[in-house]
């Protein structure tokens, strides 16, 4: 459903949508004269990372935003996990999670308090020995019993993480997930996501302007600028058609308006 | 939380996660559990000492005890009901916690009813020591009210969740910019309401607009029970009718305002 309230036309997004884990079918989003998203499509197949990729302002929080049901598309269609968004959402939230700097924990609640909340919100079974579990493999232990808003950075960041995993989520939608941590916890944290969805064959969708992270994270990278598409493929791919050997190259390539040149010397 | 949509059954699994939230909030936080009390206590005894020297020099009030103060407690019912509501559901604004609910399986219906159960807990913290000092201070007994205090507590609490659920509604749409009038709005209520004074008092214009409120009728019962010693069944039942329609309108407004955020983007940015 559009934010006018009716049922878009059925495009091809039906047929993607059973096998994929997000499909977006020429989905748009105009804020009075801004068009914030404007008709791009694509598809995740489960068990893919996918980076997101894009300026500020390129589109990429409000594309999350309508897969997450957050923001209503002005038109186009929104398909997670087969189910059509916003209106069988109830079929999905429970086996998706999300992580972005736009919303924290409470932060008098301990990280025990929190993760027993969303826990119990999300109807996870053997409460207790999830947020052990979790505890453990991300390292909360130390301040597990602590009020969040006594934690640091880094450590907000690895309990917001848990929050998103505590549900084991099919889909997990993350937003900078690594901002704000010391290269050192970063790198665990990647790793922690790589056997996440290794074990769980989950799909990830990554936005995040760490371009050797999306590298390392990601078997397909799109970029948006001015909320189109302006390239999607493997990173390996798309670093060959820009001639060029990083993907921050590539991004700034793409930034600064010199990506037609780029690809047009490779042809 | 779930897009607008009632399908499917209500969990209590769910609606008992947010009651757990907001209850290891209140424990977290001394100055928010004595928030509750201060109000309250400061209310029943500026206005029941009023009373008592009202008492000692007009026989009508004399003979007609406890109707100020009798106001007073359920006057708070009404305004501490609406705010007990209105702060859980403001707790999440101002920890930019909103995000993470509404992405979770939690529907809008189950949302509210939790804030409808904390109100409940947030009020007892809040008024049952206040009708304490009353009848400890001033010898008056509320629950001497007897089985008249539910029709009153039922119809003012039913008026405090929807004003709750609308400027919460309201909140979600504008931001914190529209905080304001969580605090503000049900004071607008109470001239109309005849809380201290009987309808009779206003021009006759106004009285249709106060007996629109269903506070009216509980204020008016009340002071028929206390002066005359009859309970107006016939305004209780007036009261829950429109209550009714009241509720299921601010819920209404409710889920058209989280729309219309949704179809704004003011979700994103919850702040001012």
């Amino acid at each position: 459903m559009t934010e006018n309230g009716k049922a878009s036309s059925r495009p091809t997004v039906a047929d993607r949508g059973l096998s994929a884990a997000i499909a977006v079918d020429h989905l748009v989003k105009v804020y009075k004269q801004t068009r914030a998203v404007d008709d791009i499509s694509f598809s995740l197949p489960r068990g893919s990372i996918t980076g997101l990729l894009g300026g500020n302002g390129a589109g990429k929080t409000t594309t999350i935003a309508m897969i997450m049901g957050l923001v209503l598309p002005t038109s186009g269609r929104v398909q997670v996990l087969g189910h059509e968004m916003p209106e069988e959402s109830a079929s999905v939230l429970g086996r998706m999670n999300f992580e972005s700097p736009y919303v924290d924990m409470p932060m008098r609640l301990t990280v025990r308090q929190n993760l027993t909340v969303f826990g119990k919100l999300y109807a996870v079974k053997n409460l207790a020995d999830r947020i052990a579990r979790l505890a453990a493999d991300l390292d909360l232990t130390d301040f597990i019993d602590r009020p969040n808003g006594k934690l640091s950075a880094g450590q907000k960041t690895r309990v917001a993480l848990a929050k998103a995993l505590i549900n084991q989520p099919e889909l997990l939608l993350l937003d900078e997930p690594t901002a704000s941590l010391d290269p050192d916890t970063a790198d665990w944290v990647r790793a922690h996501l790589e056997r996440y969805r290794r074990d769980n064959n989950a799909t990830i969708l990554l936005a995040s302007h760490n371009m050797l992270e999306v590298e390392r994270l990601c078997d397909r990278v799109i970029i948006m600028k001015r909320g189109r598409i302006e390239d999607d493929d493997t990173p390996e791919a798309i670093m060959a058609r820009y001639n060029r050997t990083t993907l921050e190259e590539v991004f700034l390539d793409v930034a600064r308006g010199r990506a037609n040149g780029a690809k047009e010397a490779v042809r | 939380m779930t897009d607008l949509s009632l399908h499917r059954g209500i969990s209590l699994h769910r609606i008992g996660a947010m009651i757990l939230r907001y209850w290891y909030l209140l424990l977290s936080s001394w100055p928010r559990l004595l928030e509750l009390l201060y109000w309250p206590a400061l209310q029943v005894i500026t206005w029941g000492f009023l009373q008592l020297y009202i008492a000692e020099n007009a026989n009508f009030f004399a003979r007609a005890g406890g109707t100020l103060i009798g106001a007073v407690i359920l006057w708070d019912i009404l305004f501490r009901g609406q705010l007990g509501f209105s702060i859980s559901f403001l707790e999440e604004m101002w920890a930019r916690n909103l995000g993470n609910l509404m992405m979770s399986p939690l529907r809008p219906i189950e949302f509210l009813l939790a804030l409808m159960v904390m109100s409940l807990i947030r009020l007892a913290i809040g008024i049952i020591p206040m009708t304490l000092l009353a009848l400890f201070l001033f010898h008056f007994n509320v629950y001497a009210l007897g089985l008249p205090l539910i029709a009153f507590f039922c119809n003012l609490i039913f008026t405090s969740w929807s004003v709750g659920i609308f400027v919460s509604g309201l909140v979600v749409r504008n931001g914190l910019g529209a905080e304001s009038i969580v605090w503000t709005l049900m004071f607008a209520i109470l001239p109309l309401a005849c809380v201290y004074y009987p309808v009779s008092v206003l021009p006759v214009w106004l009285q249709y607009v106060a007996w629109a409120l269903p506070p009216t009728y509980a204020f008016e019962g009340m002071r028929a029970l206390l002066i005359e010693q009859t309970f107006r069944t016939d305004l209780m039942l007036e009261a829950l009718f429109i209550n009714a329609v009241l509720l299921v309108a601010s819920f209404g407004a409710f889920l058209a305002l989280l729309r219309s955020a949704k179809r704004h983007g003011s979700l994103l940015s919850v702040g001012e």
